[in-house]
């Protein structure tokens, strides 16, 4: 089974990175969230409720939907931050992006650690620009809030060809395939990571990083 | 069409279309109410929420969900479209969306009908929940209010989409194979957004019906004339069977318009002032009044003298709405002021915003543009407690009122109530340290310099005493001797100020010319004086 990738880009100035990110990551995570599993004796299971909130974004004309989660909306505005600031402190031509990635996890015997198996990534570019005028920002509120609406449009898209899910899971498979660790909602096992890149487009010190981290981590 | 399917899966199947139908409607219409929609997770099923998604369900809405299917499903032709449209106070209406739910043919036999086919109805909710944030008629909906209202309207059967207007563009939520074909559902809307020039009274109902009905709070519904929420034509009606549908009688009293249901509007003139409390509450439940304030914007606008200016502003009985409530049993009749119609000298009926708390506050202090109005009210949601923000504003336009009369003859044409409150808000004003700038302690406050000021509207509004009270509220460090101007004017200017010459091209490039030609003459000037320059720079050395 081949992981599938979705990228999408947005141009946005220096405030509204967060909200462009959040507004993505949680149109994805919306769809990618169940209620939490309560399984019976019998293996059959019932789901819990998810509900939804409205986010008005306050450097874009945008509102985006969200799962009423807020260990998920801190766990997403957590990252979202670290990346905002990374990107920042880059100094950089402003681009970088970041990877949600679905994986499940599959065990291995021992001595090999579990195996993550990415199922479905999503990748957004950020680039950002800066403004000179009040006017250009207004403008700039609009334009990027009109995006936004194009990439949930997107998003829903993916989500609507029902290609490859994960089976529903087993009590004793559900932590392989779910994240059950929130107390109200349960998105499927996901990771968060990032990188900020320079104009080619290859990452400067998270490469790097990951090398040495790799190279210790055997 | 032959199935496979067993009886069993059959009915599941039957009943999660039914209410994925019901449930469809209520997301889309929800979502046209122009608030924000919060529902919470729940980790323990309820076994009552449909397609493990927490949706309420309003119910008008079902009911008229309901009463369209008529105990059908969507088929293939018979398909289930929710209407919304755009009505304004003057009775244009205009079609913004149509969101379909259809069935054709294609059918998914191999599909498990309790499982895949509900998970995949609960991801198109969720899809919906989505795309019904990101078309054009949500931003419109979130700033519906006494200017337009969004309504809706269910019917079954042929899509009609040639109230779209040209060029109007579609996107598809999902769709959902299912062992009797496949749903889908999508959106049509409109891009066009320029008015209708022409009215369709053969759609609407006169103006009176659509703002009562509308408008008038749900406690107050029999006096209002049905307006029904469905523009059935003769066609559609025919070959559409009803079983009886049970709460007819409820249909007919409710309204259908997709706005706040406890949003009131009403107009209160000036008249109004003199008498108390009972006065507002009866223009509460008789709106007659309100359709008057259509035109007000624009008379405020050019300043006109008539005495009976209206104040139009939104209260909204749910304490969670932005709109406020204007509390009845205040005296001085209204403490809320919109900020735009004040200004008027763009009045721009679109404009028209309404009044929320923190609009409230600008408004004791500084009445802003109209382009603040639309900010500040959209960002107006979660602040502090309406009614307390409310308590505050009200004070102060106590004081406002007495502000209000600059000029003696507005003074004594006045109605009596600003007579009364005349002398104790002077006192008001006195102490409040925002009405009387403390770095001018000398001069005598504005407000009494006003007072007795003849014909000048004591600098503070450029338009005549009949101009709604808040424009003649002195702001604080505010000085009419400087710029006799009203502080809407004067914002107006400051914010679009001229061009500095010096920074304009031409001017730019005449200096640069005229500075090129006067070199010459320049240098020989100061070749003459070259000896002062050099006694000049030994005594810096």
């Amino acid at each position: 089974m081949n992981c599938r990738s979705e990228v999408l880009e947005v141009s946005v100035e220096g405030r509204q990175v967060e909200e462009a990110l959040l507004a993505v990551l949680h149109t994805v995570l919306l769809h990618r969230s169940t209620g939490k599993f309560h399984y019976k004796k019998e293996g059959t299971y019932s789901i819990g409720t998810v509900g939804t909130q409205d986010v008005d974004c306050d450097f874009i004309d945008f509102t985006y939907v969200r799962v009423s989660s807020e260990e998920l909306d801190r766990a997403l505005r957590k990252v979202v931050g670290e990346f905002k600031d990374a990107l920042r402190n880059s100094g950089g031509d402003g681009l970088g992006q970041m990877s949600l990635e679905f994986y499940q996890k599959k065990k291995s015997r021992w001595p090999f650690s579990d195996e993550c198996i990415p199922w479905e990534v999503w990748t957004v570019k950020v680039h950002v620009v800066a403004l000179a005028t009040e006017q250009e920002r207004q403008i700039c509120r609009e334009k990027v809030g009109e995006k936004l609406c194009e990439k949930v449009i997107n998003i829903v898209e993916v989500m609507n060809r029902h290609e490859y899910l994960p089976k529903m899971p087993t009590q004793s498979e559900v932590d392989n395939v779910f994240d059950t660790g929130l107390r109200d909602v349960q998105p499927y096992l996901y990771k968060i990571s990032f990188q900020i890149t320079d104009a080619l487009g290859t990452s400067v010190t998270t490469t790097m990083r990951r090398l040495i981290k790799d190279t210790l981590a055997l | 069409m032959e199935t496979d399917l067993n009886s069993q899966d059959r009915k599941d199947l039957d009943k999660f279309i039914k209410f994925f139908a019901l449930k469809t409607v209520q997301v889309i219409v929800q979502a046209r109410l122009g608030e924000k929609i919060c529902t919470r997770s729940s980790s323990s099923p309820t076994g009552s929420d449909w397609f493990n998604l927490a949706i309420k369900d309003i119910p008008e809405v079902t009911h008229e969900a309901k009463k369209a299917l008529a105990g059908q499903l969507p088929a293939v032709g018979r398909s289930m479209c929710v209407e919304i449209s755009l009505k304004t106070s003057e009775g244009d209406s205009m079609e913004l969306e149509i969101w379909c739910l259809e069935m054709n043919e294609k059918c998914d036999k191999e599909i498990k009908v309790s499982y895949t086919v509900y998970n995949r109805l609960s991801l198109l909710l969720k899809s919906l929940l989505a795309i019904t944030r990101v078309t054009p008629a949500y931003r419109l909906s979130r700033k519906q209010g006494h200017e337009y209202v969004i309504l809706y309207r269910i019917y079954f059967g042929e899509v009609q989409l040639t109230g779209l207007g040209e060029g109007f563009q579609t996107v598809r939520v999902g769709t959902v194979g299912t062992p009797v074909g496949t749903i889908t559902l999508s959106c049509a809307y409109r891009i066009n957004l320029a008015f209708m020039s022409t009215r369709q009274f053969e759609r609407t109902p006169p103006i009176m019906g659509i703002i009562i009905d509308h408008f008038v709070d749900r406690p107050y519904p029999s006096s209002s004339p049905m307006h029904p929420c469905n523009y059935r034509t003769a066609g559609e009606d025919t070959g559409v069977t009803y079983p009886s549908v049970e709460d007819s009688q409820e249909v007919c009293t409710t309204s259908f318009s997709t706005s706040p249901p406890s949003q009131c509007v009403f107009t209160v003139t000036k008249a109004h002032f003199q008498t108390p409390t009972p006065v507002v509450t009866d223009t509460l439940r008789v709106p007659m009044a309100g359709l008057a304030f259509s035109h007000q914007p624009a008379a405020l606008g050019v300043g006109s003298a008539d005495l009976a200016y209206p104040v139009v502003f939104a209260a909204g009985l749910n304490a969670t709405h932005p709109h406020q409530l204007m509390v009845p049993g205040k005296e001085g009749g209204v403490p809320l002021a919109p900020n735009q119609p004040v200004h008027g000298a763009q009045a721009d009926q679109e404009r028209l915003a309404t009044c929320t708390p923190s609009d409230g506050t600008h408004c004791a202090a500084t009445p802003s543009s109209s382009e603040d109005t639309e900010t500040v009210s959209n960002s107006s949601e979660g602040r502090a407690s309406p009614h307390d923000v409310l308590e505050t504003i009200f004070v102060r336009k106590v004081g406002a009122f007495v502000n209000k009369p600059i000029n003696q003859v507005t003074l004594t044409s006045l109605d009596i109530p600003f007579a009364m409150f005349a002398p104790k808000n002077l006192e008001l004003e006195d102490t409040d340290p925002m009405v009387n700038p403390p770095d001018s302690p000398d001069t005598e406050s504005p407000l009494q310099g006003s007072l007795h000021s003849d014909g000048s509207s004591g600098g503070s509004s450029g338009n005549t005493h009949d101009d709604f009270v808040m424009i003649d509220f002195k702001p604080a460090f505010s000085k009419d001797d400087i710029l006799p101007m009203d502080l809407g004017t004067f914002y107006r200017e400051f914010q679009n100020p001229p061009q500095l010459s010096s920074l304009s091209i031409d001017i730019g490039a005449q200096s640069m010319a005229e500075d090129l030609d006067s070199l010459p003459e320049k240098l020989a000037v100061h070749e003459k004086n070259v000896r002062e320059f050099d006694a000049f720079v030994e005594t810096l050395q």
